[in-house]
């Protein structure tokens, strides 16, 4: 297995995938706690299905750089859901599921459309299970992740206290004077983010699993907010490094069998809870 | 000049008004009981005075030094999820967020503002532990703890002894009391008629008639008589 690893591994698009994918993982289990809390994970769920139309769009005019289309889309569609999220709780829900079906089915028809590629359906799988896109990354794309990635780590450093606080609640923030519409803004545009970049890794399908799982895992573990979300990131990124390592040594989907590790490792942390619970 | 002033306050959902006209002053070092049947608009009333809301018509005037981030706040009920992991340390601190203005953490005045309170409220022993692991009585200590570090001025409580048991009720009051005696203006919105008569320096009585004056007044007054006699009815 070493051998393998240790042939895979001079290939620098491997290199590559390696370290942004481990980035990646960093970033999207940041926000996971606030998002479970919040309730906003339908955000999460209906911004994949977003990004997906998105994708689909970048790739049927055959953008050599998808993102740049992407990534706005997904960030717009943020603010608007965060928008109509906060009028009233029903309409909201109801809104972001018509947005992220019609997005999905939208994507569907017209790269089934207009698609020039001779594997359609190969295309259309691996945008939403992810499954080779992060070995072949274009070595801009490689930039634009690792460089997002750290925006986003350094983002949430720097506003984890005012997060918090928005987090655990939001009136009293609001009614000492604390601009939570602001930092509801901010959690929006970097969740928007996060799943940009977490598409490359796993696919539109699978993102809310790398955004949630290892938050409810550390969650099972921990008690304080840093701590489970330093835990969290620590288990991402060890997910991660296990799936990705596995994936290339037995050639199997990257983004699944990241998930796949994410599951096991929320399996492990339930019975670890349960044990320390008696 | 005072700190709160309301002139003709109506407050209300939408457009639509809850509770007659108020007209009432809250002076430093005041102690405000709001009191009124359920439903009658008292936690719309704090809502409105914590600039959450608009005042349906009349005027709301804060003067007197008072900043609208210089106001603590009790919730009535916290909606924090079964599983929020915080501690009462991380939660007490977030009380310090309004100062922070965008600096990014929290400085050491601070962090002593937070020791000070959590020690003031008798909860330094608790200070790691899990907040959705603690009684309610010592949950609503965290609060005010976390309120008084967002606030020296002034302190909106929200029914702070809902759920206790009537040691802790007592307790709560006395500690309140003390944080008024120590030169907290409190404004509080209780049902306890009783404790309201004894321990606060004004009454407002919100619902189809209002009321607002001294302690005294209200023990006077047709209505305060009324509901004072009813409660007394009910102790026996
Ligand atoms: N968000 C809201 N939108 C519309 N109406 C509301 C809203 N919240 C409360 N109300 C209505 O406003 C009225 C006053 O509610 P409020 O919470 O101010 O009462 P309260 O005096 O605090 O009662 P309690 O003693 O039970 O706490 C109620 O009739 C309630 O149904
Ligand atoms: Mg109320």
């Amino acid at each position: 297995m070493i051998e393998t690893l240790m042939m895979y591994l001079q290939y620098p698009f491997v290199r590559y995938a390696i370290i942004v994918g481990v980035l990646i993982a960093l970033c999207s289990s940041l926000l996971g706690v606030t998002l479970v809390l919040k309730r906003f994970s339908f955000i999460g769920d209906g911004l994949s299905h977003v990004a997906f139309g998105a994708m689909a769009i970048a790739s049927v005019v055959n953008l050599t750089n998808k993102m740049v289309l992407v990534l706005p889309i997904t960030v717009i569609s943020a603010v608007l859901l965060l928008r109509t999220g906060q009028n009233t709780r029903i309409k909201g829900d109801a809104a972001i599921a018509m947005i992220s079906v019609g997005a999905l089915a939208f994507g569907y028809l017209i790269m089934n459309l207009f698609s020039t590629s001779s594997n359609l359906s190969g295309d259309v799988c691996s945008t939403l299970f992810g499954s080779t896109s992060i070995l072949t990354l274009t070595s801009k794309e490689v930039w634009i992740c690792t460089v997002l990635s750290v925006v986003v780590v350094i983002v949430f450093v720097l506003f984890y206290h005012k997060i918090f606080a928005v987090t655990f609640d939001e009136t009293f923030a609001k009614a000492t004077g604390v601009n939570a519409n602001a930092y509801n803004l901010l959690i929006a545009i970097v969740i928007a983010v996060i799943i940009v970049l977490a598409m490359n890794l796993v696919g539109s399908l699978l993102i809310s699993a790398l955004v949630i799982f290892p938050a409810l895992s550390a969650m099972r573990l921990f008690k304080n907010f840093r701590q489970v979300t330093v835990a969290s990131a620590v288990i991402s990124v060890i997910c991660a490094l296990l799936g990705l390592v596995v994936s290339i040594w037995q050639g199997t989907p990257v983004g699944s069998t990241i998930v796949a590790a994410d599951v096991a490792a929320f399996g492990i942390c339930y019975l670890a809870g349960r044990l320390q619970g008696r | 000049m005072s700190y709160i002033i309301a002139k003709d306050l109506r407050v209300g959902y939408e457009g639509k008004m809850i509770a007659d006209a108020m007209n009432f002053v809250v002076n430093k070092g005041d102690y405000l009981c709001i009191v009124g049947e359920n439903g009658s608009g008292k936690s719309t009333l704090m809502k409105t005075l914590l600039h959450l809301q608009e005042p349906v018509s009349g005027e709301l005037i804060v003067g007197d030094g008072l900043k609208a981030n210089e106001i603590g706040y009790l919730p009535q009920q916290t909606l924090v999820q079964r599983d929020f992991p915080a501690s009462v340390r991380e939660i007490v601190l977030s009380g310090c967020q309004s100062r922070c203005g965008l600096r990014p953490f929290y400085n050491r005045e601070e962090k002593t503002l937070a020791a000070e309170n959590m020690e003031r409220m008798g909860i330094t022993a608790l200070a790691d532990r899990c907040y959705r692991e603690l009684s309610g009585g010592q949950q609503q200590r965290v609060l005010l703890a976390r309120a008084l570090c967002a606030t020296q001025k002034v302190l909106l409580l929200d029914e702070p002894v809902s759920g206790l048991d009537p040691k802790v009720t007592i307790e709560m009051y006395e500690l309140i009391d003390k944080l008024n005696r120590d030169g907290i203006t409190i404004i509080m919105i209780s049902h306890d008629i009783a404790a309201a008569v004894r321990y606060a320096s004004h009454i407002l009585h919100v619902g189809a008639t209002v009321f607002f004056g001294n302690t005294e007044e209200y023990a006077e007054s047709d209505i305060g008589k009324f509901f004072l006699r009813q409660e007394g009815g009910e102790e026996r």
